[in-house]
């Protein structure tokens, strides 16, 4: 790889002077005046009801009321990967919280007034609130038309069932493999549904101007899939994707939450149906917790087999996932991990099941991670206990066992470049391992542990990006491009790709959020995804303006093109020394030539990027033969923990990851991706606990009852690094890391709570509850009571995960 | 409806409220004033901070009404004559990320070094206690307030505790 002169480096970010003096606006500060309506949901109380009647008179009547639309004003469907949603209930509704129909007013006041006059007439149905329950024979049907549902050709639902789809992985032969097994462990791991907790709740402001138009204003990372998904379930309003026009202003915090479409379908709809006048939706905290998508709750059983070296012969992995009333965009979580529950390592025969579940709970989505934190916590809770139980240091036992480049996946590919040996050995140095660490006081135990973690993007095969730059007079750049700047940095990071190319200083690039009529097209900013695929655009968008400017210089000058290179924001010759010509003075107005003809033109260039080798066809019953995934990101976090041994308070004094980025692009950006994810990680273990009544109405959608950590509850010391082995197709070598962060953050605490007191907990999340209840003695699941996180409701070891195959 | 006058980001603005009205919906809706951020609506989340005769409130949390006759300052009046010495350093050391808490952050860390201009790294940690941000992860902004405190005591010795 050749020397870099702005990538690695840690320039100011891009959107910083904004975001440092309150100029950076986002959905809810943009004003539209007096004409502006407000717009309030009816939500249904019932986890599973029919709908017999909406009474919407005495709303109406409401003094400042303009409009109530139900159900019957858009009868539509739609959906990311797979069309099962309404855009308003229909017959049904599905859980508590489901948008049955919407109050437009004069003032929010009046809209949630009013909203609170409709009255639904339900008759209930039987709830379905276990998996058990879901999956039992003769089970009472979510989706009873599923069999009809637009899907993806990668998706496997099981009409006449609650199974949404089946993700189903074979490699090898496990049977006989555990057969010649020297040791076997088996056991089940639960993990609860999260909520996003993005700061900033969502938000969309939508107008449906009298020529026909449609522009919305919404908080999200998906502009492009949201046009797409809109343009398609709209079509009975006679609109088309150029007639919709989606602006995004900068967002406050997405992890997955404000990837696809949720809400500001709903917002689309209501202008529509307003034609003239803008409408605002804008949910409150308790509507980002219920009706936006939470993360998939899972039990997952692992049975892992190895030789008497210590090496992993054979893996049986079944997961369960409780997808709640959607499963548009969460059965494409459950793909992803049915595609890698191996973990990063070398696994030659393994029976993978991923399984997706329709439940009467809220829906379920994208969340930093995908489906990775969640089946890690288990596999990494395994393979620590295995370690321990053959008598092989688990540091060890991950090494022998890291998946390398070349190795064959669990369906069939082969892996990318990536070294995880190097993650681990730099985390182990930096928690001395193998050293004692001494308590603070006797009451107190210490713990400490490592894990590994891998992740890749879960896409389309055709996911794509495209970039478009242009010059200005003043030789600065405006680069267009639609990943969202989430906060990550992305607008920072493709400018850096752009200056690295054309040697124009970030100072003198404008890169701004999207505006799907304006900007090129990004598919979503998910996946830990678009600095790679984002960044091979804006490369090649880079790459055509430099043959412009050389070809340019050299058509003017009469010089060879392969003389001529880029330095210091000039075109300079390495043939005559004295040829140096400022993009400035020609990159709009041309070059003169001696007879005062000019020379060329505005300089602008374009990119795309699609990667071509990938393919999601493989067999349904072994997942052999595509090549779904482009690449994996690999890793290794740990930590140190002290215990305090009466009260199970657990504070972590050392968190500590290294991830082989490929290329470090921003210094300053990835350990901000590192620090931040791994704080968001050990929330889901350590404090967040989603609770449901045995109803299915979320009992905590506030930060009163549902903890994020504060300044106060965060490791003593973080220490992010990284590793560079770089991605051969990636700009400059990266690939992303995002997501990554949290991932391995629920098993290394469950790890270190063994290490320090000899407690193995299964169950998340970790809280100092259950730690003090077990060092007492006593089965958390035993005491549990009825409001739990979760569609799971009976002792794991009791989940009956054969429902055929 | 009853008539305040506050003073707001250095000038005095009139203005019509009725009792129930918050701070924050007087600032966002009736004066334009966009920085304070709504993320919970209960004073769970700090996004909402503002100076209420210099010390940080929750403006979700107070009525306008109370407000008649003290002064208020929000970021677009630290703002207004260029960037303080928190905001510099916060840009400087690319702390924000989606940015929806800064507004708060940088009212409560400025509010912090005023009343304790030599704050621990836990007193750092109590005042932005209230302050949520999903992103950080909290080690830049806890860093960067310590650094931009230690700074302004190097250039200027205040005299008071130590902690």
């Amino acid at each position: 790889m050749s020397k870099t002169c702005i990538i690695g480096k840690s320039p100011v970010r891009l959107d910083g002077l904004a975001k440092v003096t309150g100029a950076a606006q986002y959905v809810d500060d943009l004003d539209f005046g007096p004409g502006l309506l407000h717009a309030a949901v009816v939500e249904s109380t019932h986890a599973h009801a029919l709908i017999k009647k909406v009474h919407t008179a005495a709303a109406e009547k409401h003094p400042g009321v303009v409009h109530v639309v139900t159900g019957k004003d858009c009868p539509h469907m739609f959906g990311l990967y797979m069309k099962d949603r309404y855009i308003f209930a229909q017959d049904r509704v599905r859980f508590v919280g489901e948008q049955i129909a919407a109050v437009i007013a004069e003032t929010p006041e009046a809209a949630l007034r009013a909203a609170k006059l409709v009255k639904v007439t339900y008759v209930p149905l039987p709830k379905v609130l276990s998996l058990g329950d879901a999956l039992k024979k003769d089970a009472t049907l979510l989706h009873p038309d599923l069999a009809k549902y637009e899907k993806p050709p990668w998706f496997f639902p099981r009409p006449g069932t609650n199974i949404a789809h089946w993700r189903k992985t074979r490699k090898g032969d496990v049977d006989k493999a555990f057969k010649n097994a020297s040791f076997i462990l088996e056991d089940t791991y639960t993990v609860p549904r999260y909520a996003h907790c993005p700061i900033e709740t969502h938000a969309v402001t939508g107008l449906f101007d009298l020529s026909g138009r449609l522009t919305l204003w919404a908080s999200s990372q998906s502009p492009f899939a949201q046009r797409n998904v809109m343009a398609n379930a709209l079509k009975p309003f006679g609109l088309s994707h150029k007639d919709i026009r989606i602006i995004t202003p900068f967002v406050g915090g997405g992890f997955g939450g404000k990837a696809g479409v949720s809400m500001e379908i709903i917002g689309a709809v209501l202008a529509i149906v307003m034609k003239g006048r803008p409408v605002k939706l804008h949910w409150t905290r308790e509507q980002e917790f219920y009706n936006t998508s939470q993360r998939q709750g899972v039990i997952a059983r692992i049975k892992m087999g190895v030789s008497k070296g210590g090496r992993i012969t054979a893996l049986e992995h079944t997961l369960h996932w409780d997808a709640g009333a959607s499963a548009e965009y969460g059965a494409n979580v459950v793909n992803a991990v049915g595609l890698s529950a191996t973990g990063p390592y070398r696994v030659p025969n393994v029976k993978i099941d991923s399984v997706c579940v329709y439940t009467n709970m809220p829906p379920c989505g994208a969340y930093r991670g995908f489906g990775y934190s969640e089946f890690h916590f288990g596999l990494e809770s395994h393979i620590t206990r295995i370690a321990k139980a053959i008598g092989m240091d688990p540091v060890k036992f991950r090494k022998l066992n890291a998946i390398k480049e070349g190795d064959t996946l669990a369906y069939g590919a082969e892996m990318n470049p990536g070294d995880m040996s190097q993650c681990i050995d730099r985390v182990a140095k930096e928690l001395r391992w193998g050293k004692k660490d001494k308590p603070s006081s006797r009451n107190r135990a210490i713990g400490k542990s490592l894990c590994c973690f891998w992740k890749a993007p879960a896409m389309p095969p055709n996911a794509s990006s495209a970039a478009y730059l242009k010059f200005n007079e003043d030789g600065s750049l405006n680069l267009m491009v639609s990943g969202m700047e989430l906060g990550q940095g992305f607008l920072t990071v493709m400018a850096q790709v752009a200056s690295e190319v054309l040697t124009v200083p970030v100072t003198k690039i404008r890169v701004e959020t999207p505006d799907t009529d304006r900007n090129s097209y990004e598919w979503q900013t998910v996946g830990s995804h678009v600095t790679w695929s984002c960044g091979n655009a804006v490369r090649a968008a880079a790459e055509e303006v430099k043959d412009k400017l050389i070809a340019t210089v050299a058509r003017a000058k009469r010089l060879k093109a392969a003389d001529l290179y880029l330095e210091g924001e000039c075109v300079k010759s390495r043939k005559k020394k004295d040829v140096a010509i400022p993009f400035h003075e020609f990159v709009i107005d041309g070059i003169m030539r001696p007879d005062g003809r000019f020379v060329g033109g505005p300089i602008q260039g374009t990119g795309m990027f699609m990667p071509e080798f990938t393919s999601a066809l493989g067999d349904p019953e072994t997942s052999q033969g595509g090549h779904p995934n482009v690449h994996y990101t690999v890793g290794c976090a740990g930590v140190i923990v002290e215990i305090d041994k009466e009260t199970g308070k657990l504070q972590v004094l050392n968190a500590s990851l290294a991830v082989d980025a490929g290329k470090v692009i921003n210094r300053d950006l990835l350990n901000g991706q590192i620090v931040g994810g791994i704080v968001q990680g050990l929330a889901t273990a350590l404090y967040e606990d989603i609770r449901y009544d045995s109803n299915g109405r979320l009992l905590n959608p506030n930060f009163t009852d549902y903890k994020i950590p504060t300044t106060l509850d965060c490791p003593v010391k973080l220490v992010p690094m990284a590793v560079e082995t770089p991605q051969p197709d990636g700009p400059f070598g990266a690939r992303g890391v995002g997501e990554h962060t949290m991932i391995a953050a629920a098993p290394m605490i469950a790890d270190a709570i063994e290490d320090a007191v000899g407690i193995r907990l299964k169950t998340m999340p970790l809280t100092a509850e259950k730690i003090a209840l077990a060092m007492r003695g006593i089965e958390y699941d035993d005491v549990k009571g009825d409001n739990l996180g979760f569609c799971f409701r009976g002792k794991p070891c009791d989940y009956p995960f054969d429902v055929g195959s | 409806m009853k008539k305040i006058t506050i003073q707001l980001n250095g000038e005095s603005r009139r203005l019509s409220v009725v009792p129930n009205l918050t701070l924050l919906d007087a600032l966002r809706g009736q004066l334009g004033i966009k920085t304070p951020k709504e993320g919970c609506g209960r004073g769970d989340c700090g996004a909402c901070t503002v100076l209420l005769d210099g010390k940080a409130v929750r403006a979700c949390l107070i009525l306008a009404i109370e407000t008649d006759g003290q002064t208020i300052v929000t970021l677009e009046g630290v703002s207004k004559d260029g960037l303080s010495g928190l905001q510099k350093a916060f840009l400087k050391n690319n702390v924000f990320q989606c940015g929806f808490c800064a507004s708060g952050v940088i009212l409560a860390a400025s509010a912090l070094l005023v009343e304790n201009p030599d704050p621990s790294e836990h007193e750092v940690r109590e005042a932005l206690a209230g302050n949520l941000c999903r992103c950080t992860g909290y080690e830049p902004i806890v860093r960067t307030v310590l650094q931009v405190a230690k700074k302004t005591l190097t250039k200027a010795p205040v005299r008071g505790k130590r902690s």
